[in-house]
């Protein structure tokens, strides 16, 4: 065995190797989406995904090895989640007198978002696991994943559905409520927090600063909202 | 910093706890930023080194899905069977959200015009 060889074998049992790796792709994906003027279709977390997938197969490492070394990043999720009551707070006090518009027209969202996404799945045949794994794509990333091992689905697929989500949102979800009339800027920036989170915020923020404010509120509202009705409704249906 | 990281950490394990106890469907760290938040609201305000801390953490969100994501390679024969229905549902459902949200936020929203000045 030749010293290069050696040298790979120690790399690729050691789970630093891994987290490189993600920490790596994901920069390289963060030049990409900047270079693109933050695009809404050139997605860092979709880019990094792909690459290190495709390093993975060349490799030939499986998940569990990857895991090994990534659960460091992904150990984080619990807390980043924590950690947004700070921004909610923070947007909670500057909208505070709209409050009861806001919650009512989130929280019709948060159902709409779920039963049209499960209805339609549904009747296009996708089974249980799947439709579990669909039913919570609004809500934000880490709080979606959350839901979805409370249904009983795949946190991986979700969080690529949930991105797919963000991306649609936030590219054609302006064209949308042009064609529907909605012109006042909270209700656009309600309503693009509340179908696409994240991805549509930075999106609704560039466009206006009050659009981002209450797409970054309706992106925290609705991750509470749909975390308390979603698994309740599910029960009640499927449970 | 350290202090306010070990609050977020707390918030977290005591929603965890109030979940595996009572046997709730809400993930633990939902729990955990409500605590948080009521904490804030009683408060009045955010401490800037809590703020600071939160920022860390947030600064680089989307980064935290990737090990996750990446395990959509365990599943990659259930995405080839079902890519249509999630494609479908996916497009259309975004849309009819995003329509139904600020249409009726527009309609509401109309009542309490003194807040959108804001």
């Amino acid at each position: 065995m030749s010293s290069l060889d050696a040298a790979w074998v120690y790399l690729s049992s050691n789970p630093l190797w891994h987290l490189t790796l993600t920490l790596l792709a994901y920069q390289l994906s963060l030049k990409l989406a900047a270079k693109s003027g933050f695009h809404p279709l050139v997605n860092p977390v979709l880019i990094s995904i792909v690459v290190i997938i495709a390093v993975l197969q060349v490799t030939g490492a499986d998940y569990a090895t990857y895991f090994e070394g990534a659960q460091f990043v992904h150990f984080l999720l619990g807390p980043a989640t924590v950690a947004l009551a700070v921004p909610l707070y923070r947007q909670f006090v500057a909208v505070r007198r709209s409050l009861a518009a806001i919650l009512a027209s989130i929280i019709t969202g948060s159902v709409t978002a779920s039963a049209t996404a499960v209805l339609l799945g549904y009747w296009l045949g996708a089974d249980a696991t799947t439709l579990s794994s669909l039913a919570p794509k609004s809500v934000t990333t880490p709080v979606a994943m959350g839901i979805t091992e409370q249904l009983g689905g795949i946190p991986s697929l979700t969080a690529i559905l949930v991105i797919v989500t963000g991306i649609i949102g936030a590219s054609l979800g302006p064209l949308a409520l042009d064609a529907a009339g909605v012109r006042a800027m909270p209700a656009r920036g309600l309503a693009i927090g509340t179908a696409s989170h994240g991805i549509g915020t930075a999106r609704a923020m560039q466009v206006s600063e009050v659009a981002g404010a209450f797409s970054g509120l309706a992106m925290g509202l609705n991750a509470v909202a749909t975390a308390l009705i979603l698994p309740t409704l599910w029960r009640l249906f499927f449970g | 910093m350290l202090a306010m990281l070990t609050l977020i950490f707390s918030c977290q394990l005591v929603g965890e706890l109030v979940v595996v106890t009572f046997g709730l469907t809400v993930p633990g760290p939902v729990l955990g930023m409500l605590l948080l938040f009521v904490g804030l609201m009683v408060r009045g305000s955010t401490p800037a080194s809590l703020g600071a801390a939160a920022d860390g953490l947030l600064s680089n969100l989307s980064l935290l899905f990737v090990p996750a994501g990446v395990g959509v390679m365990l599943h990659a024969s259930l995405l080839s069977k079902q890519w249509l229905p999630l494609s479908v549902a996916v497009f259309f459902s975004t849309l009819v959200t995003v329509v139904v949200t600020g249409w009726l936020m527009q309609r509401l929203g109309r009542r309490a015009p003194a807040s959108t000045a804001e």
